[in-house]
C-alpha cells in the first residue's frame, strides 16, 4: 500500500472502531470490544513497523489532503522519526493496555463505551503526532482533552471522577485554547501552518517581535497538558479514572503530548533566553515538587501520579536546556518512562483489583499472595528509581551528565545538578516505599478478602513492558539504539551529537550522582518510614500550597460569583425589560445613521395624494391607536380595531398593485380574528374600574411614560426611514430577472406565485415546514391544556341561556344558540360547496393570475371553519371527518416528492418543468411541475390552519377534570 | 402618497411597540400583530408605491411597467408566517395562563 493510504488508515481506523464499538451487544461487549480495540491497536503498530524503512534514514513521509486550499490549509499527515516513536508507543502500549483492560473492567460495566472512548483517544493521540499542520494538531489536541475528560469520568456515579474529569478538562482545554492562539501567532509569523515550513523558519520566528507571545502561549498549552508546575494538580485528580486509563493516558501517552509539541517545535523555537529559562526551570520545579509530593502520598496511584509529574518535569528540564545531548536524553526518557510507568500503573491496578484498596496503610506483606506481580512491580519500580541495568538508569545518567556540565552562570551550575540529585533521591525513596510498604512487612490485616494472582493474560502486558525495561537497560544499543537515533535525528538533523548508550561509562560524575541519590534515598526512606506509616496524607510544608485550591477558588469566583453578579447586573427573567432592551438597541442602531445623515433622502412625495386612501389610513391609524389603548381592558374591542388596521393594510396592498398580498392579507385577517376570538374565552376577566387605582403607582406611571417615549421614537424612526426610502430612486433590483424569466423559465404569468413555488421554491418548502411545525406544536400544547381555575365555569351568557332553557318547558338544551343562528347557519352550510369551488379556482389559476396555494388553502380552511360556526363542533364532526394532521403530512410529502422528482431527470432538487396540455372541455392549460408543489403548499396550509383553529375550538367542549372542576367551584363561589 | 404611507407605518409601529412593552399577554399578541402590519408594509414599500401597475406579465413588453414582485413574495410568506406566530403565541399564552393562573407576561403578578 502507498504511504499516504497507510497514514490515512492508521489515523482513521481508531475512529471507525470507536463508532463501531457501541453497536456491540452488551453481553459480549467485554470480549468483542476488547478484540476490536486490540485489533485496531495491532493494525496501527503493524502499519508503523511497515513504514519504518521510509523514515529510518531521517526522511519525512507526507500525505497532503486538500481541506481549505484557499486559506492555505491542508490536512497533512506527516511521519518522521519522532512521530514514529510516539506512534509506536501509542499503538504498542495501547494494545497492551487493551489486553489488561479486558480483565480489569467488570463485565457489568458499560465496557463497549469504555473501549469506544479508548479508541477515540487513541485516534486523537495518533492525530497529534501525525499532524503536519499546526491547526490540525490543535484540533486533535482538543479531542484528546475531551476523550480524557470522558474517560476520567467513566465512573460518573462517583463525584471524585466527575470533579477530576472537570478539572482536567478545564485545565487542558484552556491550555489547548492558549496553544491554538499560539499556533495562530506562529502561523502569522511564518505565513503558513505547515509544520515543515514552520520548522524551516526558526530564525524568522526567533527574531520576530511576536516570538515571546507565541512562545508563552505554546508553553501554556504544553505545560497544562504535561502537568507542569503550576498546572500539575489536575493529574493526581485524574486518577479517579479506571487504571487502564491512568496507565495509558495519564502516564504513557496524553501527558506526553505537551512534551511532543515542545520537541516538535524545538528546532523552530528553542535556544533563546526565554525558552531556556522558562522551560528549564518550570521543568526543574515540577521535577522537585512532583518527587517530593510523591513520597508522601497515601494512595498507590497518587504516588504514581506525582512520580509521573516529576518525570515529566525531568523531560521538560532536558528540553529546556536545548543542548543536542539533552534532547537525546529527553527523547530517550519519554520512551523509558512510558514503559516502566505504564507497567507500574497496571501493577497498582492489579493490587487494587485483588485487595479492594489502594491505600498504603491498609496494604502490607502482599508478596506472599502476589509473588509474580510483586516481582514485576519491583523491577519496574527499580527502573523508576534509576537502578543500574534498567532503562530508567540510562536516561537518568544522561540527565545527570547534562546538568553537571559547567555553564557560565553560577546559579545554573548549582541549581541544576543539585535539583537533579535531590529529585532522584526522592524518586528512590518513593520507589522503595511503593515496593516495601505494599509487598513486605507483616501480612495485611485490614483486607476483606484474600488476594490472588490475577489471570496470566492480565499480567502479560506488565511482563512485556518489564522485559523491555530490562532489555533496554542491559543492551540499549541492540534494542532501542537505532530507533532512538532515528527519532533524535528527525528533531536535530545534522546537529545530532555523538552519544553512547552503554551501561558502563566508567567512574564519572553522573555515576557518583546516581550513587548518592540511591544511598540518600534509601536512608531517607529508613528515616521517615515511621512517619509515613502513621498515615499522614500529603507532603509536609507545601501541603497547604496547593494549586488545586487556587484553581477551585478561581472556579468558584468565575463560574459562580462573577456569573451571578453579572446575571444580577445584566440579566432578567422578566419579559418587559428584555423587550425594552431589544427595542432600545434597535432604536440606537437606527438612530446612528439617521443622525449622521440628518437631511439626506427626504425629498417630496413623487405620487400625488389620493383623498380616498388618506381616509382609509385615517381610519386605519385610529384603529391602531385605539387597539393599543384598549387591549388591556377591552379585548374584543381591541381585536375589532386591530382588524380595522389590517383592513387598511389590505386596501393599501390592493391599491399599490399587489393583488396577491391583498387576498392573502384579508384571508389571514379572517382566520386570525376567529382564532383570537376562540382564545378570548380562556383569558381572565379584567375590569377597568376595579383595577384603575391599583395600577396607578408612581413606578408604573414612570414605566408607561418611558414606554410611550420609546414607542413614539420607534414609530417616528420607522416613518422617517420609510419616507426616505419611498422618495429615493429605486435601485436596479433582482426583480428584473424574475419579471423577464417568470414566463420563459417558470411557465407562469403571476410572477409572485412563480417566485414562491419555482424560483424560491426551497424557501417556500422551509416555510410550509415551519407552518406545519407550528400547527403541530399548538396541537400538542393544547392537548395538555389545563384552563385556569376561574375559566372553567361556562361563560355567563351560556349559563344564563341554559338556565332559561331549563326553566321554560318548550326549549331543549342548546336551542337558543341554534335558533339564534338558524338563518345564517343555512347560508353558511350552503356556502361550503361554493367556497370549495372558489378555493380550487384560486388554486388552479394561481400560476397565471392572483391566487395560488397559500390563498386557496386559507380560503378552504375558512370554509371548514364556517361549518363549525354554523353547526357547532359536534354537529360538524358527526358529519364531516377531516383529519388535519394527515393533511399536513400529505402536503409536506407532496411538496417534497415534487422536489425529489427532479432527481429522476438528473436535475437538482425542486427543479421545475412545464408544458401545455390540451384537455377536453378546459382547452389548453399550462401544466407545470410547480403546480404539484403548489398543491403541497395548498394541502399543508389547509391542514395547518384547520388544525390550529379546531384544536382551540375543541377546548370548549372538553370536560374539565373533576378535581379542576371542584377547585373551580370552590374559588368560583367566592 | 408616500408621506401618508410612511406616517401610517410609523403609527402602526408605535402602537405595536407600545403594546409589546405592556405586561399582559393579550396586549403583546395584539402588539405583535400591529407591528407585523407595519413591518410588512415597510418591506412591501421597498418596491416603491405604484398604483395601476400590472401584477401579471403578459409574456412580452416593457418590464418597467410591472410592480416589483420580490417584496411582494417576501411579504406574502411573511403574512402566513405571521399568522402562524400569532397562533403559536396565543396558544402559549393560554397554556401559560392555565399553568400559572395569571395572564402576566412573566407568569406571575408583580
Amino acid at each position: 500500500m502507498p504511504d499516504g493510504l497507510l497514514l490515512t488508515t492508521i489515523t482513521v481506523l481508531p475512529f471507525l472502531g470507536m463508532l463501531a464499538a457501541p453497536f456491540i451487544p452488551a453481553r459480549r461487549a467485554r470480549n468483542a470490544a476488547a478484540v476490536l480495540a486490540g485489533f485496531v491497536a495491532l493494525a496501527g503498530l503493524a502499519i508503523m513497523i511497515a513504514m519504518y524503512p521510509g523514515i529510518a534514514d531521517g526522511g519525512v513521509v507526507r500525505h497532503d489532503i486538500a481541506w481549505l486550499p484557499d486559506l492555505g490549509l491542508n490536512i497533512v499527515l506527516r511521519l518522521n522519526g519522532l512521530s514514529w516513536m510516539f506512534a509506536v508507543m501509542i499503538t504498542g502500549i495501547g494494545f497492551l493496555v487493551v489486553l489488561y483492560a479486558r480483565y480489569y473492567m467488570q463485565p457489568d460495566e458499560p465496557v463497549a463505551r469504555f473501549f469506544a472512548l479508548f479508541l477515540g483517544f487513541m485516534g486523537s493521540m495518533l492525530g497529534i503526532v501525525l499532524s503536519g499542520n499546526l491547526v490540525q494538531l490543535v484540533l486533535f489536541w482538543e479531542l484528546t482533552s475531551i476523550f480524557s475528560f470522558l474517560l476520567i469520568g467513566y465512573w460518573h456515579a462517583s463525584s471524585n471522577a466527575r470533579d477530576g474529569a472537570r478539572m482536567a478538562l478545564i485545565l487542558t482545554g484552556t491550555g489547548g485554547l492558549a496553544l491554538f492562539v499560539g499556533m495562530l501567532v506562529l502561523g502569522h509569523i511564518v505565513g503558513s501552518y505547515d509544520v515543515d515550513v514552520v520548522l524551516a523558519s526558526g530564525d524568522i520566528i526567533r527574531n520576530h517581535p511576536l516570538y515571546l507571545t507565541a512562545l508563552i502561549l505554546v508553553l501554556i498549552g504544553a505545560f497544562t497538558k504535561s502537568a507542569q508546575f503550576p498546572f500539575q494538580f489536575w493529574l493526581p485528580r485524574a486518577m479517579a479514572a479506571p487504571t487502564p486509563v491512568s496507565a495509558y493516558l495519564h502516564s504513557a501517552t496524553m501527558v506526553k503530548a505537551g512534551v511532543y509539541v515542545l520537541l516538535l517545535l524545538s528546532p523552530a523555537m528553542s535556544g533563546t533566553g526565554p525558552w531556556v529559562w522558562i522551560v528549564t526551570y518550570t521543568g526543574l520545579i515540577t521535577l522537585l515538587i512532583g518527587a517530593y509530593s510523591a513520597v508522601f502520598q497515601s494512595d498507590l496511584k497518587g504516588l504514581l501520579a506525582y512520580s509521573t509529574i516529576s518525570h515529566l518535569g525531568l523531560i521538560v528540564t532536558l528540553i529546556g536546556m536545548s543542548s543536542p545531548l539533552a534532547l537525546v536524553a529527553a527523547v530517550f526518557h519519554v520512551a523509558n518512562h512510558a514503559t516502566f510507568k505504564a507497567s507500574l500503573f497496571m501493577a497498582a491496578g492489579i493490587i487494587d483489583h485483588e485487595t479492594g484498596t489502594r491505600e498504603f496503610r491498609k496494604l502490607s506483606g502482599l508478596f506472599r499472595y502476589l509473588p509474580f506481580t510483586g516481582t514485576l512491580a519491583m523491577v519496574a519500580a527499580a527502573a523508576m528509581a534509576g537502578v543500574p541495568l534498567l532503562n530508567g538508569f540510562l536516561s537518568k545518567e544522561m540527565f545527570f551528565a547534562e546538568t553537571a556540565l559547567k555553564n557560565s552562570n553560577a546559579f545554573v551550575d548549582v541549581s541544576l545538578p543539585l535539583g537533579a540529585v535531590i529529585a532522584s533521591l526522592f524518586a528512590v525513596t518513593y520507589s522503595l516505599r511503593f515496593i516495601h510498604d505494599v509487598f513486605f512487612g507483616p501480612p495485611p490485616t485490614q483486607l476483606d478478602r484474600v488476594p490472588h494472582e490475577p489471570p496470566a493474560l492480565m499480567r502479560r502486558p506488565i511482563e512485556i513492558l518489564v522485559l523491555l525495561c530490562l532489555l533496554v537497560g542491559i543492551i540499549p544499543g541492540l534494542t532501542i539504539g537505532p530507533y532512538l537515533e532515528t527519532a533524535v535525528r528527525s528533531v536535530l538533523g545534522d546537529e545530532t551529537p555523538y552519544y553512547s548508550l552503554a551501561v558502563w561509562h566508567g567512574l564519572n560524575v553522573p555515576l557518583l550522582m546516581s550513587l548518592g541519590a540511591l544511598v540518600g534515598g534509601a536512608l531517607l526512606y529508613l528515616l521517615i518510614q515511621g512517619y509515613l506509616k502513621r498515615g499522614a496524607d500529603g507532603p509536609p510544608i507545601i501541603r497547604h500550597l496547593m494549586g488545586q485550591r487556587i484553581f477551585e477558588r478561581i472556579l468558584l469566583l468565575v463560574s459562580v460569583k462573577w456569573a451571578r453578579a453579572l446575571e444580577r447586573l445584566l440579566g432578567t427573567r422578566r419579559l418587559q425589560p428584555q423587550l425594552a432592551l431589544l427595542v432600545g438597541v434597535a432604536l440606537i442602531a437606527g438612530a446612528i445613521p439617521l443622525l449622521m445623515n440628518p437631511a439626506g433622502g427626504l425629498g417630496a412625495s413623487p405620487t400625488p395624494i389620493d383623498p380616498a386612501l388618506v381616509i382609509v389610513w385615517l381610519l386605519g391609524n385610529a384603529c391602531a391607536v385605539g387597539a393599543a389603548f384598549q387591549a388591556k381592558y377591552h379585548r374584543l374591542v381591541a381585536l375589532v380595531l386591530m382588524g380595522g388596521a389590517g383592513l387598511a393594510t389590505t386596501i393599501t396592498f390592493a391599491w399599490f398593485s399587489a393583488p396577491d398580498l391583498a387576498l392573502t392579507q384579508v384571508l389571514v385577517e379572517v382566520v386570525t380574528t376567529i382564532l383570537i376570538l376562540l382564545g378570548l374565552r380562556w383569558l381572565p376577566q379584567r375590569r377597568e374600574e376595579v383595577e384603575i387605582d391599583i395600577a396607578a403607582t408612581r413606578g408604573a406611571r414612570l414605566r408607561r411614560a418611558r414606554d410611550l417615549v420609546m414607542a413614539c421614537a420607534a414609530g417616528l424612526g420607522m416613518a422617517l426611514f420609510s419616507y426616505a426610502i419611498l422618495t429615493s430612486e429605486a435601485p436596479d433590483s433582482i426583480a428584473k430577472f424574475f419579471l423577464e424569466n417568470a414566463y420563459n423559465l417558470g411557465g407562469g404569468r403571476n410572477v409572485v406565485n412563480v417566485i414562491l413555488v419555482d424560483f424560491r421554491g426551497f424557501d417556500t418548502l422551509g416555510e410550509i415546514t415551519v407552518l406545519g411545525i407550528v400547527a403541530l406544536t399548538t396541537f400538542a400544547l393544547l392537548r395538555r391544556f389545563r384552563p385556569a381555575a376561574d375559566s372553567i365555569e361556562r361563560p355567563e351568557q351560556q349559563r344564563l341561556q341554559s338556565e332559561y332553557e331549563a326553566a321554560s318547558p318548550d326549549d331543549v338544551t342548546g336551542s337558543i344558540a341554534s335558533d339564534f343562528l338558524r338563518v345564517p347557519a343555512v347560508t353558511m352550510r350552503w356556502l361550503f360547496p361554493i367556497i370549495v369551488v372558489l378555493s380550487v379556482y384560486l388554486f388552479l389559476r394561481g400560476h397565471d393570475l392572483p391566487g395560488g396555494g397559500f390563498i386557496a388553502g386559507i380560503t378552504l380552511s375558512t370554509g371548514f371553519v364556517l361549518q363549525y360556526l354554523a353547526g357547532g363542533t359536534r354537529w360538524v364532526e358527526s358529519r364531516l371527518r377531516i383529519n388535519p394532521i394527515i393533511w399536513i403530512g400529505a402536503g409536506l410529502l407532496i411538496a417534497m416528492l415534487t422536489g425529489v422528482g427532479a432527481w429522476l431527470f438528473g436535475m437538482p432538487f425542486l427543479t421545475s418543468s412545464f408544458q401545455y396540455l390540451d384537455l377536453p372541455l378546459l382547452g389548453r392549460v399550462p401544466l407545470a411541475s410547480a403546480l404539484a408543489f403548489d398543491l403541497g403548499v395548498f394541502v399543508l396550509v389547509v391542514g395547518a390552519t384547520v388544525l390550529i383553529l379546531i384544536a382551540l375550538a375543541h377546548q370548549s367542549i372538553r370536560n374539565a377534570k373533576p378535581s379542576a372542576r371542584r377547585a373551580a367551584s370552590g374559588t368560583g363561589g367566592a | 402618497m408616500e408621506a401618508v404611507i410612511a406616517i401610517s407605518i410609523g403609527i402602526l409601529a408605535a402602537s405595536g411597540v407600545w403594546l409589546i412593552l405592556r405586561p399582559r399577554t393579550f396586549q403583546v399578541v395584539i402588539g405583535l400583530s400591529l407591528l407585523s402590519y407595519a413591518v410588512n408594509l415597510f418591506i412591501f414599500s421597498m418596491g416603491r408605491l405604484r398604483s395601476n401597475a400590472a401584477a401579471v406579465v403578459d409574456g412580452s413588453g416593457d418590464i418597467s411597467a410591472y410592480a416589483d414582485p420580490v417584496p411582494q413574495s417576501l411579504v406574502l410568506t411573511a403574512i402566513v408566517i405571521g399568522f402562524a406566530m400569532t397562533a403559536l403565541f396565543l396558544v402559549v399564552l393560554l397554556a401559560a395562563r392555565g399553568l400559572t393562573g395569571t395572564d402576566h407576561v412573566d407568569g406571575r403578578e408583580r
